[in-house]
């Protein structure tokens, strides 16, 4: 199969250095904040890849990356074989990749109506000559996304967060693309509402044969969706490869502590041992392994030397020490 | 037992320029001491309102239209501001989603602990600083007595949470009102709150009302649970028979809707439509319009919570002699 996204070896770094004069005066280094870190991955055609983690793991940082807002400071991305950077300079190609944001109610321009959101990226690209063409399309949109052609009348306040967040949707696709990076895509709705959104993607993707990256913090939505998986923590991929692998048996002790960690309707009353700690700062991450002051696991040997993504038996990558050597399962 | 909270017909009402809006809508239920009741509902259903009515938080011009709210037998819904500055942190305490809007960003969190529990307490300085650092202790954090002069910014936002709780409990509540306490903290540190909470109410004998939108937390750390919907109470009853068996449609659809970690479905069971708005709220039970088993009686007559097995719904399929 042929991979869409081709991420190889990306880092991100920013500089979150004090001003000048300050620096000066308080006789001050720059700072770099590596927000991505070393980072690889594939995402075959027609697949959900999904990234998870918590704040401040790098997750946002890579979908702007996948997308090209941000670009790499080290490192490659091919977008359908060609290198992304060369990808968005010819609208062509650029069309074919779009986003989905988390909050729908910052991401709709409050002035404009729903039909003028939605063929927004059509004019821009000028993929359809006049304006009864535009109008048909954008009402096929707003159909495929379970809203009616009427709608296109209104503006983004007359509608939930639902419906906005399936506006959000049509205007990405309304450029026909093959690839969507959604970023939190239900984190801002209710339950019953995300059910509807995750459902409504999940019949797209079948449809259309879309692409997604998919970036969340809520491991559930992530099963539920996901064809692969990366687990990021500090910028780096601590562990990627086939969802249901790495949920039936997730290696990685950072895996499998935020497995327990979340809360879960089968588990009533349940009592729970916790984790310890917090994410340590990524303007200075912890040498070797830096998982390691928060890993049950670690020894001298996670405290000096990075340890290198190892695939495993069931096509699993795996960054640790402890499961290369076989330490405490 | 006897209940530590109890709340009777809560009706909160907002006047507005087109006409009176019903926020909560004769919502009764009650809290045992050491007992954990989660309060779940998606967006609007009236949740924190709940929470705001009973710590005497409501903003004008939302009120009281009618019905009671008893703390150990003694009303406080009709109490004076006075009053109820004595009340609120001294018997209830409160824990809000963002821990940073809680905590004055210019003291230390010690004087912060301090303050609040000589508001309430009679306590020398020292006694105070005292139980200042036993507190953050017990809340687990790390090298208390170091870090009691620092101040909120130079805490995580766990730990920050964590501070928000001992300061709510410093003054030793006997109710503790927690809205969307670990919505804005991530899983791991979720953990750590869900199981302080889980502790506090076992060995302190705290009652503790937990709002969220999170059923997994609620699934983990309620011992009873009261679900809402558009304002109205719709089904309360134990944890277990609320996730496992619920009775009432909206509880059963809810539940449906979250996807699971133990197993993948082709695809979610979903409600179709949305809440209705408060302007818009249809005639007899507020969940018709959305309702799988609707039948003609639901769009006329508002059902009351009847007995539904294990737990109490608002629904008429449990009504047998109707």
């Amino acid at each position: 199969m042929v991979d869409v996204l081709d991420v190889r070896g990306v880092t991100k770094t920013f500089d979150v250095s004090r001003p000048l004069l300050v620096r000066i005066l308080a006789n001050d280094r720059r700072k770099y904040l590596r927000a991505v870190d070393d980072v690889s991955f594939a995402i075959p055609a027609g697949t959900t890849m999904a990234l998870v983690g918590e704040s401040g793991c790098g997750k946002s940082t890579l979908a702007r990356l996948a997308v090209g807002l941000h670009a790499p400071s080290a490192g490659e991305i091919r977008f359908e074989g060609q290198a992304l950077s060369a990808a968005r300079a010819q609208p062509a190609m650029r069309r074919r990749i779009n986003m989905i944001f988390q909050d729908p109610y910052a991401s709709l321009n409050p002035r404009w109506r729903v039909d003028d959101i939605v063929a927004e990226p059509i004019r821009t690209f000028r993929l359809l000559g006049k304006g009864a063409a535009v109008a048909e399309r954008v009402s096929f949109l707003l159909g495929q996304v379970g809203l009616t052609a009427a709608d296109g009348q209104k503006y983004p306040h007359q509608f939930s967060g639902g419906q906005r967040q399936r506006i959000s949707i049509a205007r990405a696709l309304s450029s026909a693309p093959q690839f969507l990076v959604c970023d939190e895509p239900t984190s801002a709705l209710d339950v019953s509402v995300q059910a509807q959104i995750l459902n409504l993607m999940k019949d797209l993707q079948a449809r259309l044969g879309l692409t997604y990256l998919l970036i969340s913090h809520n491991l559930a939505v992530v099963r539920h969706m996901a064809d692969r998986l990366g687990v990021m923590y500090l910028g780096r991929i601590v562990e990627q490869g086939p969802a249901e692998a790495i949920f039936a048996t997730p290696r990685h002790p950072y895996t499998r502590l935020l497995l327990e960690a979340v809360p879960s309707l089968d588990a009533t009353g349940r009592s729970r041992s916790g984790i310890g700690g917090d994410v340590p700062s990524p303007i200075a991450p912890p040498p070797g392994c830096t998982f390691h002051p928060r890993c049950p696991l670690a020894d001298q040997r996670c405290r000096v030397e990075r340890p290198e993504p190892v695939a495993t038996a069931n096509g699993v990558l795996v960054a640790c020490h402890a499961v290369e050597e076989g330490r405490g399962g | 037992m006897t209940d530590l909270l109890e709340v009777r017909n809560l009706t909160v009402e907002f006047p507005t320029r087109r006409g009176v809006l019903r926020a909560l809508d004769d919502l009764s239920f009650a809290i045992a001491p050491g007992e954990v009741l989660g309060v779940v509902g998606e967006s609007g259903a009236g949740k924190s309102l709940t929470g705001a009515a009973i710590i005497g938080l409501l903003e004008p011009p939302g009120r009281i239209a009618s019905g009671e709210i008893h703390l150990n037998g003694e009303r406080i819904d009709r109490l004076r501001p006075a009053e109820l500055r004595r009340i609120r942190g001294r018997r209830i305490g409160a824990v809000f989603q963002d821990p940073l809007t809680t905590l004055n960003p210019l003291l230390s969190i010690g004087r912060q602990l301090v303050e609040t529990m000589q508001a309430h307490l009679k306590l020398s300085d020292r006694d105070a600083r005292a139980r200042a650092r036993d507190w953050l202790e017990q809340v687990g954090i790390p090298a208390a007595a170091e870090r009691i002069g620092a101040y909120p910014h130079e805490f995580s936002g766990g730990q920050r949470q964590r501070v928000v709780i001992a300061l709510a409990l410093c003054a030793e509540p006997a109710l503790l009102v927690a809205d969307e306490p670990t919505t804005a903290l991530d899983v791991s540190i979720q953990a750590q709150i869900i199981s302080l909470l889980q502790r506090l109410a076992r060995e302190r004998g705290t009652a503790v009302m937990l709002i969220t939108h999170d059923m997994g937390v609620i699934a983990e750390t309620a011992d009873r649970v009261a679900v809402m919907y558009a304002g109205r109470l719709v089904e309360v009853g134990p944890v277990r028979d609320i996730v496992r068996s619920p009775a009432h449609p909206y509880t059963a659809g809810l539940m449906a809707s979250i996807p699971s970690l133990e197993h993948r479905v082709a695809r979610l069971a979903q409600i179709d439509g949305a809440m209705p708005r408060l302007d818009a709220i249809p005639p007899g039970c507020t969940f018709n319009p959305r309702c799988p088993s609707v039948f003609s009686r639901c769009r006329v007559e508002r059902p009351g919570l009847l007995p539904a097995g294990a737990t109490e719904a608002a629904c008429w399929l449990q009504d047998r002699h109707g």
